[in-house]
């Protein structure tokens, strides 16, 4: 490449959109370690004081207890209906697939106020108390359409042939699902669900329609602590959800290039 | 393999079962709450009349906040691209090893909750922010900037949220476009520049135009960063929907604004789907 003076103009410019994406995420989390009171700069020393503030707190740690138990809810339910309507739109031709696929991934232009809003109109059309199966199907919409992408991309690789293959030789369907086709599923149902899990731990703004005092997640909690202004508290909270919801995809990207060498694929 | 043709529908039952139930019945029942009337008491009673929707036109306080939505989803857009294009030029025309390490550093914001994307901009905007810490500390200023609470704060929050939906837009439009046209072009004499008007960037326009859409859908359907980072003249129409749902629960008037913006929205998509096609959106996100 020609290192020409625009080429330099736009490594430039580059680097000055990364280093306005991530300066506030940075402040969240040095601030998170500033001693002092009200949280702002300048930094005055280093300590874990707000940390073991948040863990002595006992409506925060229930609102992880809640997140982390819906988070992994979600990306179980998701992840169960979404496989074989990912696979039935691989591996299958029938009238009305793109319309279908089409409709299935709807839920990611439908403004998620208009979601939390059409959900919490139809339960109390039931007379159902918002509730944490509330949050738990609410968040299964939300996520299914993420999935459904996810795991479609990650089938296509998958040959069909293989399984064809071992039913030639004369395997049972079971046994072809349970050695052939599984195997190579694991990574795609594996990312599936971490996105599903990710998507609903960090989800604020349908949610917000959805929880009660008694069924907080973290994100919604953090709302209720900023009604007061920003603390050094919001910000230890801050970086607590980051380093969780961050660590997750990439551990994930790392295993998933483990898995693809193990199968020699 | 005439027996195999129940198989995809037994695949697809329990996913289209969950849209189906949870999301279209849900949405067809806003808009016939929108119908509805409330009683003084609070309760709702089930009506047909156009109360709400001469509610919303009555006052012009309702259309203006409809207005500011748009205008600063088009401001959103409008400097998303320009912030956004030439960041996804530098990933397509890189050879650098780190181009890896850079396209997911800029994938990362997506894996960082909303909420804390949107607070961070306290930490730098505020009135004990870091600008204000930096620019009292250099003497450029005694007091501070105000800089919060008001529509360029909701830009900043607005922009760190949907900055990457663009920019990656922008980049797969890119990635498809076949390196030895602009060699052909240089070969036939244009110059750097040229080459890329005349060849790189028409055929990135599909990617430009979905990202364009998906940001000013995802503008037009957020309350958070007025919330959080506006003032009380900042709010859009997702704002006065929460207010009136989860505040005043007057879950008429909440259904009709929904249906309003809906309405507005699944035109615009609707306008852009006939002319310009929606997949390429669907594709980007994978």
């Amino acid at each position: 490449m020609k290192l020409t003076s625009g080429w330099t103009w736009i490594k430039i410019y580059t680097l000055l959109i990364y280093v306005w994406m991530f300066t506030p995420i940075v402040a969240v989390v040095l601030l998170s370690f500033n001693p002092q009171q009200f949280g702002s700069f300048p930094m005055e020393g280093f300590s874990f004081r707000w940390y073991a503030k948040l863990a002595g707190n006992a409506t925060i740690l229930g609102a992880f207890k809640n997140s982390l138990v819906l988070g992994s809810l979600t990306a179980v339910l998701t992840t169960a209906i979404g496989i074989p309507a990912a696979m039935a739109f691989v591996r299958y031709q029938f009238p009305g697939k793109e319309t279908l696929n089409t409709l299935l991934l709807t839920p990611i232009m439908i403004p998620e106020v208009v979601l939390g809003v059409a959900l919490l109109i139809f339960i109390r059309w039931l007379q159902q108390p918002k509730s944490f199966a509330l949050l738990l199907i609410g968040h299964v919409v939300l996520t299914l359409p993420y999935v459904l992408l996810v795991v479609q991309a990650r089938l296509v690789g998958i040959k069909k042939e293989y399984e064809e293959a071992a039913q030639t030789l004369g395997a049972s369907p079971f046994q072809t699902f349970r050695s052939i086709t599984f195997p190579l599923l694991a990574p795609a149902i594996f990312a599936g669900m971490l996105f599903s899990f990710t998507i609903s731990f960090d989800d604020v703004t349908a949610t917000l329609f959805w929880a009660t005092a008694q069924n907080q997640t973290v994100p919604v909690k953090i709302f209720g602590m900023l009604r007061n202004s920003i603390s050094p508290e919001i910000n230890a909270l801050g970086t607590v959800m980051i380093v969780l919801t961050v660590s997750i995809p990439l551990l994930a990207g790392y295993l998933s290039r483990r898995f693809a060498r193990g199968n020699g694929a | 393999m005439k027996s195999d043709k129940w198989k995809p529908w037994a695949l697809l039952a329990p996913s289209l079962t969950a849209v189906f139930l949870l999301l279209v019945i849900p949405v067809c029942f806003v808009v016939v709450y929108s119908f509805w009337l409330r009683a003084p008491s609070g309760g709702d009673i089930p009506a047909f009349q156009f109360g709400n929707y001469a509610k919303f036109f009555a006052d012009f306080f309702y259309p203006s906040l409809v207005i500011r939505t748009l205008r600063v989803a088009l401001e959103t857009v409008v400097l998303c691209l320009v912030m956004g294009y030439i960041p996804a030029y530098f990933f397509y025309r890189t050879e650098s090893k780190l181009k890896p390490f850079l396209m997911i550093l800029i994938m990362l914001p997506f894996w960082i909750s909303f909420i804390i994307r949107t607070l961070s901009w306290i930490n730098i905007l505020g009135d004990t922010g870091l600008i204000n810490h930096v620019f009292i500390k250099a003497g450029v200023i005694d007091n501070p900037l105000p800089m919060l609470y008001n529509e360029g704060a909701v830009l900043m929050g607005l922009l760190q949220y949907l900055l990457p939906f663009m920019i990656l837009n922008i980049y797969v439009s890119l990635e498809g476009i076949d390196k030895s046209l602009t060699e052909a072009a240089k070969s036939l004499g244009c110059t750097e520049w040229q080459a890329f008007k005349e060849v790189t960037l028409p055929l990135s326009l599909p990617g430009v135009s979905a990202g364009c859409l998906l940001v000013f859908v995802l503008t037009c359907g957020t309350y958070l960063p007025p919330m959080i980072l506006g003032g009380p003249g900042n709010d859009m129409i997702a704002n006065l929907i929460f207010k009136r749902i989860v505040g005043t629960l007057d879950w008429p008037f909440g259904s009709a604004l929904s249906t309003i913006l809906l309405a507005l929205l699944g035109v615009i998509v609707y306008t852009y789907n006939r002319y310009l096609g929606i997949n390429q959106i669907f594709k980007t996100l994978q």
